[in-house]
């Protein structure tokens, strides 16, 4: 579904990724693990266009996709739940979830995404004339996830989904992305809990500063000493 | 001096001042969205004004008809000038973007030099003289026209900020840039959309305004600061605050011209703003940034 090949990003002189490789298959969970700075979420911003590759190429189904602007991407059907949920704040609830469907792609079917989303976060029903900034940082992970999902993706990318919420609440989130997962979402997932992150994808690599330096299934990856001492603790 | 003169001045004032908060409108929405200062602002609507000049001298149009077609022209001047000019600064440093659009103020003024001259121009209409009499206070007719178009066209812009998805889509840009790309909003696109509709805003107050006061291009920078003073008064990236601001200063400077004299009325108005500043700095309507 998507082929990453040499991947080389700069902000500036500073180079965040070097010669990144990676691939995902259709329906799976890949998992990317790295330190802080390690280049995830420059890996995250580039596909999503929101960062421009010096060199490399981006194929999304076929289709070379490095350097498209990021409204282009997301109307492939490349989804993203950003780090810090980035969620508009004055906006209300519902009004969240419309920016969500203004993809040419998605348009059509405002209505039925809507029921869907908000059957599987019945809370934002409940809060849906509420100004965003309101919420809760549970509520609006949900409602991130909720205003991805809007615009139809097939491939969602998480960055850092569970970053600052409850433990009780960190486990509601990974539950739905691995249900969405079964629904048939194709997911991304960057996460700093990397323990539970590599028992749930098929596939992770390691990310350490801007290069994959090892890649495997995610329990190859949970088994192996090196990951187990730098990432686990163990 | 009798009531009803204060009180006719007083609503002479709200009215102008109504046209006011119409153009500062523009500048507040322009920098709530896209985080420029419309440096400009004023030069642009005195090119709106030259328009209507224009369009009045030549063809007999009349101001009030020409705010439609002036908006919708300064609307693609300003996308135009969003698009291919200020997008590309859009992340350059705040010093970069004001030196291009004084760059583009001055090139306005001196090009309605060249082509205007310096001399003041006006417009006659056939109402121009006439008023209203309501319960022993006179109301020119001019400025109860003017003032109402004002009154609508925000409400109508309001209207499209709150109720439309595109008008939310700017918002949603206003609110969080990232956000708004993480979603897939075409950010530039939506901000020359926002610059259009600011310079819109200019458009039909220029057109309005030269039926109030007689143009020359030497007009230009003296509104663009009006419209800072409006903004800031009223409170920054607060629409009902412009025009609040806006009406604020329209009665200021008609009682400055009342009780003391007409040249000195921008005295006042910058009176006004060290005071609103003094004692409530986010603006009378604008909300303190945390």
């Amino acid at each position: 579904m998507l082929q990453i090949a040499n991947l080389d990003v700069f902000y500036g002189d500073a180079q965040a990724l070097d010669a990144v490789s990676l691939e995902v298959a259709e329906g799976v969970i890949v998992a990317i693990v790295g330190a802080n700075g390690a280049g995830k979420t420059s890996l995250i911003r580039t596909i999503a266009g929101m960062n421009r590759p010096r060199a490399g190429t981006i194929h999304f189904r076929g289709q070379d996709i490095a350097g498209w602007p990021s409204f282009k991407v997301c109307d492939l059907g490349i989804g993203q739940v950003a780090e810090g949920r980035q969620v508009f704040p004055t906006l209300s609830v519902a009004e969240n979830l419309e920016m969500g469907a203004m993809l040419p792609r998605a348009r059509a079917h405002r209505e039925r995404n809507r029921d869907r989303v908000l059957s599987l976060f019945p809370i934002l029903a409940e809060r849906s004339k509420q100004a965003a900034g309101t919420l809760s940082g549970g509520e609006q992970q949900m409602l991130a996830i909720a205003r991805c999902l809007m615009g139809e993706p097939q491939l969602v990318m998480f960055d850092e989904p569970s970053l600052g919420l409850a433990p009780a609440i960190v486990q509601d989130v990974l539950r739905t992305i691995v249900q969405l997962n079964k629904e048939g979402l194709t997911c991304i997932l960057v996460e700093q809990n990397v323990a539970v992150s590599l028992k749930i994808a098929s596939h992770a690599y390691v990310l350490e500063n801007g290069r994959i330096v090892m890649s495997g299934t995610g329990g190859e990856l949970l088994g192996n000493d090196k990951v187990r001492e730098a990432y686990l603790g163990m | 001096m009798p009531l009803e003169t204060y009180i006719n001045v007083i609503i002479g004032g709200v009215l102008t001042g109504l046209v006011y908060g119409l153009m500062a409108l523009g500048l507040s929405i322009i920098f709530g969205v896209v985080r420029i200062v419309n440096f400009a602002h004023g030069e642009m609507m005195t090119i709106a004004m030259y328009v209507a000049v224009v369009a009045f001298s030549q063809f007999h149009l009349d101001p009030l008809l020409m705010m439609v077609p002036i908006a919708a022209a300064l609307f693609a001047l300003g996308y135009v000038m969003q698009a291919g000019l200020i997008n590309p600064f859009i992340n350059r440093p705040e010093h970069s973007q004001f030196i291009l659009l004084v760059a583009v103020a001055l090139i306005m003024v001196n090009l309605l030099l060249i082509i205007f001259g310096p001399d003041a121009q006006s417009v006659q209409t056939s109402y121009s003289l006439d008023s209203y009499e309501i319960a022993g206070v006179i109301i020119d007719a001019t400025k109860a026209y003017t003032g109402a178009a004002a009154v609508v066209l925000s409400a109508a812009l309001f209207a499209f900020f709150q109720m439309s998805r595109t008008g939310q889509s700017i918002r949603a840009c206003a609110d969080n840039y990232t956000g708004a790309l993480v979603v897939g909003l075409n950010v530039k696109h939506l901000y020359a959309l926002t610059f259009g509709i600011g310079a819109a805003c200019v458009g039909a107050a220029g057109s309005m305004l030269v039926l109030l006061i007689d143009v020359t291009p030497a007009l230009g920078p003296g509104y663009t600061l009006l419209a800072f003073i409006i903004v800031i008064t009223g409170g920054l990236g607060s629409m009902p605050g412009a025009l609040l601001g806006g009406v604020l200063i329209g009665v200021t400077e008609a009682m400055a011209g009342l009780l003391f004299t007409p040249s000195a009325k921008s005295m006042f108005s910058f009176a006004l703003l060290v005071i609103v500043l003094l004692f409530r700095p986010q603006g009378i309507l604008g909300k303190a940034t945390r």
